[in-house]
């Protein structure tokens, strides 16, 4: 890099060249007042506290804004500098009242944050004289449940705006008006709750005086103690600080990592108070003798006392366990599964499967990996060898095009999502496909609402013009790629013409976007659930492998395929081996070389037979009892299946039906009304351990508070279960023995984490695999070379045009699409706990576009009975014009309304994943009053 | 909901108090959605959408189309806009409520029938336009809405007057009340205006055409220029032959961007010139377009100039009709009330569709411009010189001047003389040659007390410095600068502290927002300057870093009227000096 030589404040400077006069000082130790500054984002140079006095120039100049040149001789503390930093400094704390929002520690006289810690600097004294021309007092606008905006005092230093438009891409704030009247506003200078706000609270963070604050931590900024750990939600894996007070965590910010550079969203900034709820789970709980385990006590109504009995830990485990041990004499190990959580640890997740494969006796575990992307990992082990993702997300700011499939990833993939907005902002086209348009679509190139269900089509007809007009990459092809010719040959029968009317693209948009993903320089595909819960959605993967593969745009920055994965350690749950086909690390179960090392490692006999799969496990309880394979008893640590399986009256129906069922959980879940022992388990901020997000990153969650009541750590409990089992394990250390079980699982999965050590992970609190030494700094791209198949290249499947399993018809003429939304995260146990997520969204909705709505005679707000042929749930609507025509959208979180009552238990043939994403339904005004606003 | 009290400065909300508030699903998405019938307004008014989305420059253009429609921006129409132009609400929000010349109204509000513009600039207020403004308040309907405006470019025919788009010269009571009354709104005609076909027949167009054939090399058009000596017209004054030079050769494509948003008060030579001789302009900005090699030029006109915008509108669509040879893309973008759109990187972002903020430099606008590119900006009067002086060539230019100086300048000389207007006058010439042999000298019943040699911008001089030359640099040791040449001329019966308490509220008014000096500054400044006695020390430090540490021109110039009262008239304000 080139450096130049420089004066600074009459000292010879050497410095890289472009670096900012503001910069080059900080690394000297010279501290420049500044407030519109802030790492991280865009300078701006509004504020002009960080002037300088540059030899020869006639004013001053914005040392954050301005590098240094060969020669320049500069003066960060001149009189005429230092006048002006003063005078800034005056003139804005002149403005600001007398008491602030945003104390230094718990000083009061030091109200406004950074503007009184640089008044305290240059020892500013507002003097009378301006003091009396203070602007008028604005009142405080409270209408967000999270936020206070308190604009008097805002110094207008915009970096909120930045955050807001720059960084997040969310757009909501701006500087409306001119001169002394300019204003920070929300939208159309509405108040903030009122909105488009979505609450990721970047601009709390940015603010640097308390204009804008979380309701939570206002005045004092003091707390007892900071924790670093990573978020407890979706799959991006961001990095946050605790601020811990009185033994609660008031407020969280994001922390600078790998996968978000400090940046959360609405859940992770807003929504940790769910674990002071008051419905925590704090002591064991028995059920009462003669007390049914009837699904009706779902409807939340129920004391919960009428059903259970409070009892100690020494009770419970034996009562839980006994049970368990005398199914597994009487019917066999098949007898019992286990379902195991994508939210606990990897940690958690390893010893649970190592419980069930080695205590149990069978392969009957898994989790809602099954519900997720099952199929994604079916057909990418089969084309590609690996079931995680080729590039991290933030590839996307090395790409010229990126295809988001299936994907609503402002809503939960929400800080993902800032990045493909940032690439969007610097030229990258996104196409977006997807047959709900939602928000990411105003960033889109090219947006392609599909007719649902019909991806093959829409896929195929891609194929179809990359294979006919030469756009293969054919050196690619014959060095990598398997089943060349017999994809080529069967995509000839999709032509785009063809499949227009089948998915409602028309075919020139096809062949355009076709050509564009082909061409450009570099293409990454990135999907969610929209393209993997139909029973075709191994099939609908298969094409995605088939266009990265054919075009060659994998294995190189800015390429490759992506699915995004949902729960924070949905990835590491499958990688420790919670999927009954495979051992950690994704080693068959079926395969005798695995099979035997584990016989080996674990010391103990082991079935080499692949267990069941969450749905089907349903259906096992509910078999025949001459089925040898009937599952009697059940151990249900931290999912809730009585909400997130589909046909939800079938399978509480099941899981009602088991004759001894454990849940571990934090909450009395839907799951845990009919369970026979109920465990209180500790929330994520109460443990330590270890996920891996989207980005095969594995992140280090670290205890920042101790568990309620008698709750217990996850792992101190799975070890006791195992130990009733007659299992006997030793893992000795602090946290319930947390770094010996990830000391063993690294040897169970050498092949991708041997180089993460537990110190290292303490120490680095992030580190991509594969990791293969402890020299390697981890690998976020794969397949650069050669694919992890057998051959080392990549299979390509072709995929035929599979309707789904249930199509709608005069009596259900509408299709249901089930997902989430921002501030609710799967079946609501944790965000309908959080205080702002639930004040932001309250009661369930189903969304129509307003066509619909008014063809059936409804307006927003209007109740509604929505029915399958499997049940009805009643909710009110909502119109959103991103649904598409003759589609119901309903998020899955409200147990009142549980859109699982309606969805289709169909299973795609490979992945065992059920159709979520579609099933025929009818909407008709339910009879009850309109409760719209 | 769950209202807090506004007072309390530290605010702890409860869970309980959280929860307690009305748990109702929520009928809609966030924020304000667009309405079907707003939309299809909107769509009405700017088309549908093309295949790559509406153009995000042209949103400050559709806001026009929408104000102009419907007499104000309704809040349905800026949220519409938003999902037409696929923005954001606040990405329109903010760019409208920039401008003053969009009026935000509610849903239920009512547009004015008509608007009624006051200027209340220091040459019109000299003229009574204050009581005129009272007097128009009180008289005319409620459905008319009187309101003062900054400069209307019009100072030579004070007190001036809009009535809609009409502009009203010396305007009376009575007379805005007979327009009123008429419903007479419309911009008024310019018939002594040169059309295409009188400008080329006499010999229009034939320079610009040697250039592009080659007749005349480049090189020599540009040598021209710098022995004549041009130089920037708009007010910084930077030679045109080295800017020419400049962008030249920097990266293609290159960009052009005109500068017609003549905002400093006092200042109308642009409007005069455009209004009498379009294309002599558009000669000049095809020369210049060719000499550098741009492959579009953006025509920025202020909004104030709606007759000059009728005639330009016209006589473009007559050239390009019937070019005399290929011409690079030209487009005609109206300002919208932001004197700040007049600093060039502020015109530039609001040819981008945005909010007229200043850019920092470096890098400058020949580098990093207009839409990223390398950008040739220039003021209208310097590209309507640059036919004669190609033609003329450099010497008989060079060869006017006095007092040393050399070339000719246009003086836009307003104020307390007897023959206000455009001047055409050696550089250097002093105020008190100008006012006697140009402008028939001091109005009657009027001796000279001080004069503003450059606008609002470039300070205030006592009348015992009316014989320093008036000229680029010349006025530098005196606290002041020439800027646009705008001379407005004060007698005894005015007091500098009056002007200079105006045109810091223009300041005010214009100021941008964007940094400290320049948004607390004017504003601190005014409410100190209203008063009797001023606080000398105060002032001074608010001069001082508005003069170093603003962003613009504009802040940095504001305080010089400070510094200018505070030295040459100390006894009007009972300051010590």
């Amino acid at each position: 890099m080139s450096t130049v030589e420089f004066t600074l404040n009459g000292q010879q400077v050497q410095a890289p060249a472009g670096r900012s006069i503001f910069n080059i000082a900080k690394d000297l130790g010279i501290a420049i007042p500044h407030l519109c500054h802030k790492e991280g984002l865009p300078t701006d140079g509004n504020c002009r506290a960080c002037m300088v006095e540059v030899q020869g120039e006639r004013t001053l100049a914005p040392s954050c804004c301005r590098s240094a040149a060969p020669g320049m001789q500069v003066w960060t503390d001149s009189e005429r500098a230092v006048k002006s930093q003063k005078m800034v400094l005056e003139m804005l704390l002149a403005d600001l009242p007398e008491q602030g929002h945003k104390w230094l520690d718990d000083r009061a006289e030091a109200p406004h944050g950074e503007l009184s810690q640089w008044a305290e600097h240059h020892a500013v004294q507002v003097r009378p004289a301006l003091k009396e021309l203070r602007r008028e007092a604005v009142a405080a606008d409270l209408s967000h449940p999270a936020m206070a905006v308190n604009l008097d005092a805002c110094i207008q230093c915009n970096r909120c705006e930045r955050a807001c438009r720059d960084l997040q891409v969310n757009d909501v704030i701006g500087l409306a008006h001119r001169g002394a009247h300019t204003q920070v506003v929300f939208d159309l200078a509405d108040p903030m709750g009122e909105s488009s706000c979505v609450a990721c609270g970047e601009c709390v963070q940015a603010c640097p005086t308390g204009a804008l604050m979380p309701k939570s931590h206002m005045g004092p900024q003091k707390v007892d103690r900071e924790v670093d750990s990573v978020c407890p939600f979706c799959g991006v894996g961001c990095l946050v600080t605790y601020q811990v007070r009185d033994e609660k965590i008031i407020s969280v910010k994001g922390r600078e990592g790998p996968a978000n550079e400090g940046r959360l969203c609405v859940k992770g900034r807003f929504g940790m108070d769910y674990i002071h709820s008051p419905d925590r789970i704090t002591q064991p709980l028995i059920r009462k003798p003669g007390v049914a385990k009837d699904v009706r006590l779902i409807d939340g109504h129920t004391d919960w006392r009428e059903v259970f009995r409070e009892a100690t830990w020494e009770e419970a485990l034996d009562a839980a366990t006994q049970p368990l041990n005398a199914l597994r004499q009487q019917h066999g190990p098949k007898s019992l599964a286990g379902f195991g959580s994508a939210k606990g640890s990897n940690e958690e997740a390893y010893l649970f499967q190592k419980l069930v494969r080695t205590g149990f006796g069978s392969n009957n575990v898994d989790h809602c990996t099954r519900l997720c992307h099952a199929s994604s990992v079916s057909a990418l082990l089969e084309g590609v060898g690996s079931g995680a993702v080729s590039n991290p997300v933030r590839d996307v700011e090395h790409a010229d095009l990126i295809i988001v499939i299936g994907s609503n990833p402002t809503n939960n993939h929400p800080v993902a999502a800032t990045w493909m907005k940032n690439a969007a902002q610097r030229g990258t086209r996104i196409v977006l496909a997807d047959p709900r348009v939602t928000d990411i679509g105003r960033h889109a190139w090219r947006v392609l609402p599909f007719k649902a269900d019909t991806d093959v089509a829409l896929l195929n007809a891609m194929l179809h013009v990359i294979v006919n007009e030469d756009l293969c990459n054919e050196v690619f092809l014959r060095e990598r790629a398997d089943h060349v010719t017999e994809l080529k040959v069967h995509v000839q029968a999709f032509s785009p013409e063809a499949m227009a009317p089948v998915c409602g693209i028309a075919a020139d948009t096809i062949r355009e976007v076709a050509r564009a993903y082909a061409t450009s320089k570099a293409s990454m595909i990135l999907w969610g659930m929209g393209v993997s819960q139909h029973v075709h959605g191994t099939d609908n993967v298969r094409c995605l492998i088939a266009l990265a593969s054919l075009t060659g745009q994998i294995g190189r920055p800015g390429t490759g395929l992506h699915p995004l994965r949902g729960q924070n350690n949905v990835q590491g749950a499958s990688d420790a081996g919670l999927i009954p086909m495979m051992y950690p690390n994704y080693q068959r179960v079926s395969h005798p070389q695995a099979h035997d090392w584990f016989e080996k490692f674990w010391g103990t006999t082991l079935d080499d037979q692949p267990g069941y799969t969450v749905v089907e496990i349903m259906h096992k309880a509910l078999a025949d009892d001459s089925d040898p394979h009937k599952v009697h008893g059940m151990y249900i640590m931290g999912e809730n299946p009585a909400m997130s399986d589909p046909d939800l009256n079938h399978a509480r129906h099941a899981l009602a039906s088991l004759k001894h069922l454990v849940v571990q959980d934090i909450f009395l879940t839907e799951t845990a009304w009919l369970a026979d022992v109920v465990l209180p388990a500790s929330a994520w901020p109460e443990k330590t351990g270890t996920v891996s997000n989207t980005d095969r990153m594995v992140q280090m969650g670290r205890q920042a508070l101790q568990p309620p009541g008698d709750a217990k750590p996850d792992l101190w409990i799975i070890q006791q279960i195992a130990q009733r089992m007659g299992l006997d394990w030793q893992y000795a250390g602090e946290h319930a023995g947390v770094a010996a079980v990830y000391e063993e699982m690294r040897q169970a999965m050498a092949g991708s984490i041997a180089g993460i050590r537990w110190e290292r992970l303490e120490q680095a609190s992030s580190v991509t695999y594969p990791c293969l030494s402890e020299d390697d700094p981890g690998q976020p791209i794969v397949f650069q070379d050669h694919f992890p198949t057998s051959g080392g290249r990549v299979k390509l499947v072709p995929a035929g045009l599979i309707a789904a399993d249930e199509q709608p018809d005069v009596d259900y003429p509408l299709v249901l699409i089930t997902g989430r939304q921002l501030e609710h995260w799967h079946t609501g146990a944790m965000t309908r706990r959080a205080t702002v997520l639930d004040a932001i969204e309250p009661a369930p909705t189903a969304c129509l576009c307003g066509p619909d709505l008014q063809r059936l005679g409804l307006v927003p707000g209007d109740r509604v009975r929505v029915a399958s042929r499997r049940g009805e749930i009643e909710l009110s609507v909502r119109r959103d014009d991103g649904t598409p025509q003759g589609v119901v959208y309903m998020p899955f979180a409200y147990r009142e309304a549980a859109a699982n009552v309606l969805t289709n238990a169909a299973l795609d043939p490979f992945g065992k994943i059920p159709e979520f994403k579609y099933c025929a339904v009818r909407v008709e005004k339910a009879l009850a009053v309109s409760s719209g606003a | 909901m769950f209202a807090m009290q506004a007072s309390s400065s530290i605010t702890h909300i409860g869970l309980d108090q959280v929860r307690n508030q009305l748990r109702r699903p929520n009928p809609k998405l966030k924020g304000r959605q667009a309405s079907d019938e707003a939309r299809a307004e909107v769509r009405a008014l700017i088309g549908l959408t093309p295949v790559d989305g509406h153009r995000r420059d042209l949103l400050i253009e559709h806001l026009h189309v929408l104000n102009d429609h419907y007499h104000a921006l309704f809040e349905r129409h800026i949220v519409a806009l938003a999902a037409e132009m696929r923005l954001s609400v606040v990405e329109v929000f903010e760019v409208a409520s920039f401008y003053h010349h969009f009026q935000i109204l509610q849903d239920d509000e009512a547009a004015p029938a008509i608007t009624v513009r006051v200027c209340d600039s220091l040459s019109c207020q000299l003229a009574g336009s204050d009581s005129l403004l009272r007097q128009l308040q009180r008289d005319l309907g409620t459905d008319v809405q009187v309101i003062p405006a900054p400069c209307l470019g019009r100072c030579e025919q004070a007190p001036a007057v809009q009535v809609g788009q009409k502009a009203v010269a010396h305007a009376t009571g009575a007379q805005v009340q007979m327009l009123v009354a008429g419903r007479d709104l419309a911009p008024n005609e310019l018939p002594a205006a040169q059309r295409l076909h009188a400008y080329r027949l006499a010999g229009g167009y034939v320079l610009a055409q040697q250039i592009v054939r080659g007749e005349r090399s480049a090189d020599a058009v540009i040598e021209v220029l710098e022995h004549a000596g041009l130089r920037g017209l708009g007010g910084a004054g930077f030679p045109a032959g080295r800017k020419w030079r400049i962008v030249r050769t920097q990266p293609a494509p290159r960009l052009m961007a005109v500068n017609i948003d003549e905002g400093e008060p006092g200042t109308f030579k642009d409007r005069t010139l455009l209004e009498s001789d379009p294309h002599r302009f558009l000669e000049g900005l095809l020369i210049a377009a060719q000499v550098v090699g741009v492959d579009a030029v953006y025509i920025y006109l202020r909004d104030e100039y709606h007759e000059a915008r009728q005639l330009l509108q016209r006589e473009l669509a007559a050239l390009l009709a019937e070019p005399p040879y290929p011409l690079p893309h030209i487009e005609l973008r109206r300002g919208a009330g932001a004197y700040i759109c007049g600093e060039e990187s502020a015109m530039v972002e609001s040819i981008e569709g945005k909010r007229g903020e200043p850019r920092l430099r470096p890098p400058y606008i020949a580098e990093v411009g207009l839409f990223g590119r390398p950008t040739l900006e220039h003021n209208f009067e310097t590209l309507y010189w640059v036919r004669e002086l190609v033609e003329q060539g450099a010497e008989s230019f060079a060869a006017q001047g006095r007092h040393g100086r050399t070339g000719l300048r246009r003086f836009s000389v307003s104020g307390r003389v007897k023959q206000p207007g455009v001047k055409l006058a050696p550089a250097g010439i002093t105020l008190r040659e100008l006012v006697d042999e140009y402008c028939g000298g001091m109005a009657e019943g009027h001796t000279l007390y001080a004069y503003l040699p450059g606008g609002a911008s470039g300070g205030i001089l006592p009348a015992r410095l009316a014989d320093v030359p008036l000229d680029f640099d010349t006025l530098q040791p005196h606290g002041c600068f020439i800027g646009s040449a705008a001379v407005m001329v004060l007698s005894q019966h005015d007091k500098a502290r009056d002007a200079a308490l105006n045109v810091m509220r223009f300041f005010a008014h214009e100021s941008c927002g964007q940094c400290t000096p320049c948004r607390v500054g004017t504003d601190k400044a005014t409410r100190l300057m209203e008063r009797e006695v001023w606080d000398r020390e105060t002032l001074e430090d608010l001069a001082q870093v508005m003069g170093d540490a603003s962003i613009c021109g504009l802040g940095q110039a504001a305080p010089n009227p400070i510094r200018c009262v505070l030295d040459y008239f100390p006894h009007e304000v009972g300051a010590v000096s």
